[in-house]
């Protein structure tokens, strides 16, 4: 974990970004490197127990590998989720809960399109995501100028009350409209309900794993082009501290982009249903938290080691338990380290 | 004096109210009780859950909407409580409890006490630790608190091989409460129980709010800085408080053990945790008066939306009360943050039309 944080502190250009209020935003340095330092012993300790509980179970290199391809799957999917929660955070200064009912919409939506065009062939499947992640987009601006906007001088708290409301509201729709069973969308490689095994090395991979790690990667690699090399995406970026209106619904959008781009390709994988925008959600913040919440590299990383340490933790310890990880993070995240285990000296607080 | 008086009055006007319902119900003059008079949507069932919530609304509101402090995990306590009361009532043999005591009449509120201590003692330290976070950070800890607690519960404690909380399908058979041969049911009587703690709990509240420890809680809403120098010693106050809030939590779940006689960890997830909330905001979160509004306001609302616009719209396959929920939710926060009914006192108390009763309680408008 230390090995994956270390190089990317030079990554990070020194912004003007609003911290995090946590009381560590305040801390001397002294504090944040003895913070820095009970994150490494833990990650250790936590790595010895993983080691110690696997070999109980007799597990090998292979299972342990076949478990960490598992966790960048999972990984992927939260990092897409969580940068659209720093993405409207950086913005608006507001978690937006309401980015689990875009995870939920986006694979959800597809389906019906997808149906609605005959169900089969590739271009029906590639034109329901598309429609269906415009779609998303649309409903999340929609939602932001009818609830957010018009909150916008109330406090932060309120404002994220409200979200949850969103939130509450669209699923509750969800489930009017698709009912409580799961739906299933083709695996993108066969345009069947089956997948193909890809067998590396002894390691099962489902093909639709390429797909995930694909678009996730080519998806943040757009986002970054767009904070980067446009105007609207620099202006975005200046928003942080000038926060304009129109830009605050420009962030919902892209938010909510991101979030059905990756419920859309999970969802050949796993079973969409009208209530999955919860677990998602709530593990893609857990995620930007990781990442300290203002920092697009951090939130990226954040999903990567979340879903890999849940993957080996899932492995090694009763199902059941597997949510629970999350949490136990997101609380020592929140106490040790607000603000990340990527930032360096001068990438938050002021 | 004048506030006190108005709140002795107030809460003399409750307890007739109480009577009076609870009354009406027992006794069913002409054989009419709440249910046919309001049509099936107000029945005792429904009271005795409204006064459950107002203990806990009492303790959240002292929290959120006097200390600033904001919960989103509350319903994590609620259900410690019921399933202290559940598996130490229940499941007794398997803990290795003698039957001589498990069955005394004296057990479960032994139990329901010391469940309120045991999840006080544990919020308290838990808060020291977790109320250092401000703002949405705090509330995000205590939604992670709040699940964790939810997924123990569900995943039998970590112990499948004792079996203790059920796992998913939860435990039945939960006994009613007695003192003496008095069994504290039918249901009317369970009322009366209910209700006469959640007026003392009332009775708390307003003695908190009224006394220093309220000032020092508002100065800690406006200020944590301005009241640690004007003397508050701020971290051991929010710990007190945030237990304080626990352990209300805790007793109204070990009366809802004992009301249901059963207990699935469903009830305490996430979604009650928020449903908490909607009650506090809707009754208003920096009034002690808002928490029995607050809850029957939105029981009754469940009520409605199950009951009547389910049939008015044929083709929903599921319901429609978290859509309408969700939405309320959304609308009270931005049009009345600091809730619907100290709004409406609030608004009386301006026009001069005396003290309401959420009227001198409420430290200001601001709500969150």
């Amino acid at each position: 974990m230390r090995s994956v944080a270390e190089p990317a502190t030079t990554e990070l250009p020194a912004r003007t970004v609003p911290g995090p209020r946590g009381p560590a935003a305040r801390a001397p340095a002294a504090r944040r490197l003895s913070s820095r330092g009970v994150l490494g012993t833990a990650s250790a300790v936590l790595l010895l127990v993983f080691w110690a509980l696997g070999r109980r179970l007799g597990y090998g290199l292979s299972e342990y590998l076949q478990l960490l391809v598992d966790g960048t799957v999972t990984g992927s999917v939260y990092a897409l989720v969580a940068v659209g929660f720093v993405v409207v955070y950086r913005v608006t200064g507001v978690i937006n809960f309401a980015q689990g009912a875009f995870v939920m919409l986006g694979p959800m939506l597809a389906i019906t399109f997808f149906r609605t065009l005959g169900g089969s062939g590739g271009l029906a499947l590639a034109a329901a995501a598309a429609a269906a992640v415009l779609a998303t987009a649309l409903v999340a601006t929609a939602v932001h100028r009818l609830t957010l906007h018009p909150a916008r001088a109330a406090s932060a708290l309120t404002r994220i009350i409200i979200t949850v409301g969103v939130y509450i509201s669209i699923q509750g729709m969800g489930l009017i409209v698709w009912g409580p069973r799961p739906y299933a969308l083709p695996a993108f490689t066969t345009l069947q309900m089956a997948d193909r095994l890809v067998t590396v090395g002894g390691i099962a991979v489902q093909a639709q794993t390429f797909w995930i790690w694909g678009t996730a990667a080519f998806t943040l690699a757009l986002l970054a082009l767009f904070f980067e090399r446009t105007v609207v995406g620099k202006a975005m970026r200046a928003c942080a501290v000038n926060r304009v209106d129109r830009m605050a619904t420009l962030a919902f959008g892209l938010a909510a982009v991101l979030g059905a781009v990756g419920g859309i390709v999970l969802s050949p994988a796993t079973r969409p249903t009208y209530d999955m925008g919860l677990e998602l959600g709530l593990k893609g913040f857990v995620a930007a938290i990781m990442g300290g919440l203002v920092s697009f590299p951090g939130a990226v990383v954040g999903a990567l080691v979340l879903g890999v340490l849940e993957s080996l933790w899932a492995g090694i310890t009763l199902s059941g338990f597997k949510d629970i990880f999350a949490f136990v993070m997101l609380i020592i995240f929140l106490l040790v380290r607000p603000q990340g285990f990527l930032a360096g000296k001068g990438e938050v607080g002021h | 004096m004048r506030g006190l008086s108005s709140d002795i009055r107030a809460l003399v006007a409750a307890g007739a109210l109480v009577l009076l319902l609870g009354g009406f119900e027992m006794v069913r003059p002409g054989g009419i009780s709440l249910s046919h008079l309001s049509g099936g949507l107000v029945t005792i069932d429904l009271l005795i859950r409204a006064g459950i919530f107002t203990i806990i609304l009492v303790g959240l509101n002292l929290l959120m909407g006097y200390a600033g402090q904001v919960s989103l995990g509350q319903a994590a306590f609620y259900g410690m409580g019921a399933f202290f009361s559940a598996i130490l009532t229940v499941k007794a043999s398997v803990l290795g409890i003698p039957a001589v005591v498990a069955k005394a009449w004296w057990w479960p509120w032994l139990v329901m006490g010391g469940a309120a201590v045991l999840v006080g003692g544990f919020s308290f330290v838990v808060g020291w630790v977790i109320l250092r976070l401000r703002e949405h950070y705090l509330a995000m800890a205590t939604l992670g608190l709040g699940v964790i607690v939810y997924i123990v519960l569900r995943e039998n404690l970590g112990m499948p091989q004792l079996n203790l909380t059920g796992g998913f399908d939860g435990i039945v058979g939960i006994p009613r409460l007695r003192v003496g041969a008095l069994a504290m049911w039918p249901e009317a009587r369970y009322y009366f129980l209910v209700w006469g703690l959640a007026l003392l709990t009332i009775a708390l509240g307003l003695n908190v709010v009224r006394s220093p420890v309220g000032r020092a809680l508002r100065a800690i809403h406006g200020s944590e800085a301005a009241a640690e120098s004007v003397g508050v010693v701020v971290p051991l106050l929010k710990a007190q408080i945030f237990a304080l809030s626990a352990a209300l939590a805790s007793l109204a779940g070990s009366l809802y053990a004992h009301f249901q006689a059963a207990v699935v960890p469903d009830t305490f997830g996430f979604v009650p945790s928020l449903e908490l909330v909607v009650m506090s905001a809707i009754g208003g979160m920096a009034s002690i008066w808002g928490a029995p509004f607050g809850a029957l306001a939105v029981l009754v609302l469940q009520e409605v939306l199950r009951t009547r616009v389910l049939g008015l719209v044929p083709v929903v396959s599921g319901e429609m009360e978290p859509v309408v929920f969700g939405a309320l939710l959304v609308l009270i926060m931005m049009f009345w943050p600091s809730g619907l009914v100290s709004s409406y006192w609030g608004r009386m108390a301006a026009r001069g039309g005396g003290d309401g009763p959420a009227a001198g309680g409420a430290p200001s408008q601001q709500g969150l």
